[in-house]
């Protein structure tokens, strides 16, 4: 069996959701990864060097500058044939267009897998994580996508795979790209945080979020967000952890003033360790914590602040 | 967008067309896709067999991303650029009271496509296909997805079906002359795409706040008609890709500790080795 993974990037580096990706492809046979973008030839080499990796398809083409799903689903497309799984990172480009590759193939997609169980079962949660299905596919070729936090990342190094260029497929003429607002921060990103210290509604301004932000900058660590805190304007959206927003699973996850609601434990309870600080002790948060601190957040983020 | 241009020419007397009277006339569909769920405000059991999540004696509502897509029709109904909004739904015969929800909202007519048992992403997109191809809507606006099986799929696979443009997890929706601009929640912030019409949307949470139904317009829902199909009407097979083995309750946290201090909680994550 041969399994395809579609690699996310910026078209300057190769992402760590490609990673742990790879690792769930590995279980279903060879590995090959289609890089797809403009000017990414660094992204390929990249690629090549991952541990398990036999073959790169590149298709470097400025049609695929930025990820429409028109064109990324017709590339994928034109490859498919080749393999019997293709697999893609549940982000918002892989949940985007694959959805259009499982359609033109008339096969099921199998949505954020967790685990291959073997080569036509996985595991994939329903109902924000409350529950987790077990499915068997019954198609000949598995589209696939993968929660990226439930596997282990594959070695960066140490492969040596070839870099074979492929041709780019005719534009679909139906869209075309305008623009985009992308956060600049100098912080790491929220889903390849190592730690990640969050606010929610109890922080009461955006303002506020600077004494986390003083805590985040000795940690190295990322700032986050509940759906509260985004809704009440604090932060913007892609702040968000939890089923609607961003999956993580850091080393270390602080919630301060968030008190648990289902849809953010969704998007966090993976985490290795969990501390929560909140003055409210009956606050469910406390109940997916390892670590507990029942105390004014204004009081003990700044205190936690000096103690680092 | 389906645009019927009525010309009144005198052919028969030569080349007048360019000066003959004519009057333009933009009707423009928008079709709603809506899935009956556990209400969001239920924590979904699952049953002791396994065999799923229960559902008996459990209050369903609109899916609500899909209620959403209903407003964002609605509001483009209300700036006079739509004329029709249309909810359709794939579901048991309960699902119209899903479809009623939308009436009451102020749509103006539902399809209630009768299906009992699991339908899939898959099959849902070939059904709407051929309503699709029956309506011929301009715009198709669906929620990004449905929150019991999280699936996230049907809106791209019917995009991907018709041969048109998608603008998923849409923040704003934009129409203009013959395209529209879809601004999209994605990682990193926000994109705009511009797409041909007819089009594919898919709602996500900031696309706006969907309105009650007033009880006026509750009453009124129930006289809108809904017209009744099978998928068989359609010509699609409902047999399952996918099949669900098993259902279990996600694995649990242990009990965690309270440390009493800021000082205690920072060497407590030291001795982890975390910080």
């Amino acid at each position: 069996m041969t399994a395809l993974v579609f690699a996310e990037h910026d078209n300057l580096e190769l992402k760590d959701a490609t990673l742990a990706t790879v690792t769930a492809a590995a279980a279903l046979g060879d590995v090959h990864i289609l890089v797809a973008g403009s000017g990414c030839a660094a992204v390929a080499d990249a690629a090549a060097k991952v541990m398990g990796v036999s073959k790169v398809l590149l298709v470097d083409d400025a049609a695929y500058a930025h990820p429409l799903a028109e064109e990324l689903a017709a590339v994928t497309l034109s490859v498919a044939g080749n393999y019997d799984a293709i697999l893609v990172p549940a982000t918002t480009t892989g949940k985007n267009f694959m959805p259009r590759v499982a359609a033109a193939l008339d096969v099921m997609q199998i949505s954020e897998i967790v685990e291959v169980v073997d080569a036509n079962t996985f595991k994939r949660p329903i109902y924000a994580g409350n529950a987790i299905a077990t499915v068997e596919s019954s198609d000949a070729v598995k589209v696939i996508t993968v929660r990226t936090t439930a596997f282990d990342k594959a070695d960066a190094e140490g492969g040596s795979a070839t870099i074979e260029n492929m041709a780019a497929t005719p534009p679909s003429g139906i869209s075309s790209y305008v623009g985009s607002e992308l956060s600049s921060s100098d912080r790491p990103e929220l889903t390849s945080a190592k730690i990640i210290i969050s606010g929610g509604r109890g922080m009461g301004s955006g303002e506020n979020f600077a004494i986390i932000e003083a805590v985040a900058d000795k940690l190295g660590a990322a700032v986050g967000a509940s759906r509260a805190a985004v809704d009440a304007g604090f932060v913007p959206n892609d702040y968000q952890v939890g089923q609607t927003g961003k999956i993580v699973a850091p080393e270390l996850y602080i919630a301060v003033g968030i008190s648990g609601a289902i849809q953010h434990l969704a998007g966090m309870k993976d985490s290795k360790v969990i501390v929560a600080i909140n003055k409210d002790e009956e606050a469910p948060i406390f109940q997916v914590a390892d670590y507990g601190l029942v105390a004014d957040l204004f009081d003990a983020i700044p205190a936690l602040e000096k103690a680092l | 967008m389906r645009l019927i241009l009525m010309f009144w020419a005198d052919f028969r007397g030569g080349n007048h067309l360019g000066s003959a009277p004519f009057r333009e006339v933009i009707s423009m569909k928008i079709l709603v896709p809506v899935k009956r769920v556990i209400d969001y405000n239920i924590k979904a059991r699952v049953k002791s067999d396994g065999s799923g999540v229960e559902l008996a004696n459990v209050k369903m509502s609109m899916n609500p991303f899909d209620e959403i897509s209903v407003e964002e029709a609605l509001r483009l109904k209300e700036a006079g650029k739509a004329e029709e909004v249309i909810v359709v739904s794939i579901g048991p015969k309960e699902a119209s009271e899903t479809l009623r929800t939308g009436l009451a909202m102020g749509a103006d007519r539902g399809i209630l496509v009768l299906h009992d048992g699991e339908s899939e992403p898959l099959t849902v997109a070939k059904i709407l296909k051929e309503v699709v191809a029956a309506e011929a809507p301009g715009l198709v606006i669906l929620g990004k997805q449905a929150i019991d099986d999280d699936c996230n799929q049907t809106g791209q696979m019917l995009a991907q079906m018709l041969g048109w443009g998608q603008g998923t997890f849409a923040s704003k929706v934009d129409l203009g002359e013959g395209s529209v601009d879809v601004t999209r929640e994605i990682d990193g912030g926000l994109e705009t795409v511009k797409l041909n019409m007819p089009a594919v949307v898919t709602a996500d949470l900031r696309l706006n706040e969907p309105r009650y139904a007033s009880l006026p317009n509750i009453m009124k829902a129930k006289r809108k008609p809904i017209d009744e199909k099978t998928p068989a009407d359609y010509g699609v097979d409902t047999a399952l890709h996918l099949t669900t083995l098993k259902v279990e309750e996600p694995p649990k946290r242990e009990a965690g500790i309270i440390v009493d201090s800021v000082e205690a909680l920072v060497a407590a994550l030291k001795d982890k080795g975390v910080i």
